[in-house]
């Protein structure tokens, strides 16, 4: 399945899953801050690229769950370099780049964006086969 | 509880339950009540109608764990009805597993209606399929997010299990 397949069928299950227009849905836009996704909406998402592609994703394995709230890694609001370290391991499908200059702990579900879960499919893809 | 009895169960596939609308069902004189220019129109609300496959579906996932999970309506992926059901109906709701993982569940539902026969009627009343509802339940326990909740399981609580055994399911412990 080429990368443009999966950004395909990506975009399309977020038009259901989110409820927006597909023209929203591109490569970098994230799915808290541009897509209005909430925290349940993960789970659906996670159930629907599963359907999709016939792959399945472990608990916190695509999105990690209360990372932004976790006191081991969040001192004052922000990711400690333990903490994004921590995420770094735990999610290589997701970029930092940006994060990095500013890791503000509430802006952890931002770092989801619809490349992340093209990425992720590849991966997952590549791995299956 | 916004279903009358469960009618239907295979574990932790399908679950049918059925919900008749009553005229001293206070909710029915407000929904939607007489103006000054309209008659009043009694009408299930469809937020109960959504309720109520939400208790259905959410006992066949409960029955699925023995009732051990918090199980929570976390969102609602879809829902249309194509007619109104007023006083005299019955609702019946069929909801099918999709999905079924540690962190939550998926199911799909269909509601049907029976409407009483009128004397005008030529045939007899029957089911028909009238609506989908499908939604996302969530495992409380294991989505805590950094946040905790009581052990004990304040889902299930009096309303369900009295349903339940009415209804002739056992309830484990």
């Amino acid at each position: 399945m080429t990368r443009d397949e999966i950004f395909g069928t990506v975009q399309e299950l977020l038009v259901d899953a989110l409820a927006v227009d597909q023209s929203d849905v591109t490569m970098d836009a994230s799915l808290t801050r541009d897509l209005g996704a909430e925290s349940i909406d993960f789970l659906d998402i996670v159930f629907k690229l599963e359907q999709a592609f016939s792959i399945k994703i472990g608990q916190g394995e695509l999105f990690p769950e209360g990372s932004g709230n976790d006191p081991r890694f969040v001192k004052d609001g922000k990711v400690t370099p333990e903490g994004i370290a921590a995420l770094k391991a735990r999610l290589p499908h997701v970029n930092f780049a940006n994060f990095e200059a500013n890791p503000q702990s509430n802006k952890v579900g931002e770092l989801f964006t619809v490349d992340t879960l093209v990425r992720f499919v590849e991966a997952k893809l590549s791995k299956a086969t | 509880m916004w279903i009358d009895r469960v009618v239907e169960l295979v574990p932790a596939q399908r679950l049918v339950a059925i919900k008749h609308v009553s005229f001293a069902e206070e909710h029915l004189h407000d929904h939607f009540a007489a103006t000054a220019t309209l008659p009043a129109l009694p009408l299930m609300p469809m937020s109960l109608i959504i309720e109520g496959m939400a208790q259905t579906a959410g006992i066949m996932l409960g029955h699925a764990h023995q009732f051990r999970e918090k199980v929570i309506l976390a969102k609602v992926s879809k829902a249309e009805m194509r007619e109104d059901a007023g006083p005299g109906c019955t609702l019946r709701y069929t909801a099918t597993m999709e999905r079924m993982e540690t962190s939550g569940a998926s199911t799909k539902g269909l509601v049907e209606l029976l409407t009483p026969a009128s004397p005008a009627s030529a045939t007899a009343p029957a089911f028909r399929p009238v609506g989908t509802i499908d939604l996302i339940f969530s495992h409380l326990d294991n989505n805590m997010q950094g946040m905790t909740f009581p052990e004990h399981n304040f889902v299930f609580g009096e309303g369900f299990k009295t349903l339940l055994r009415t209804s002739g399911i056992q309830i484990p412990g």
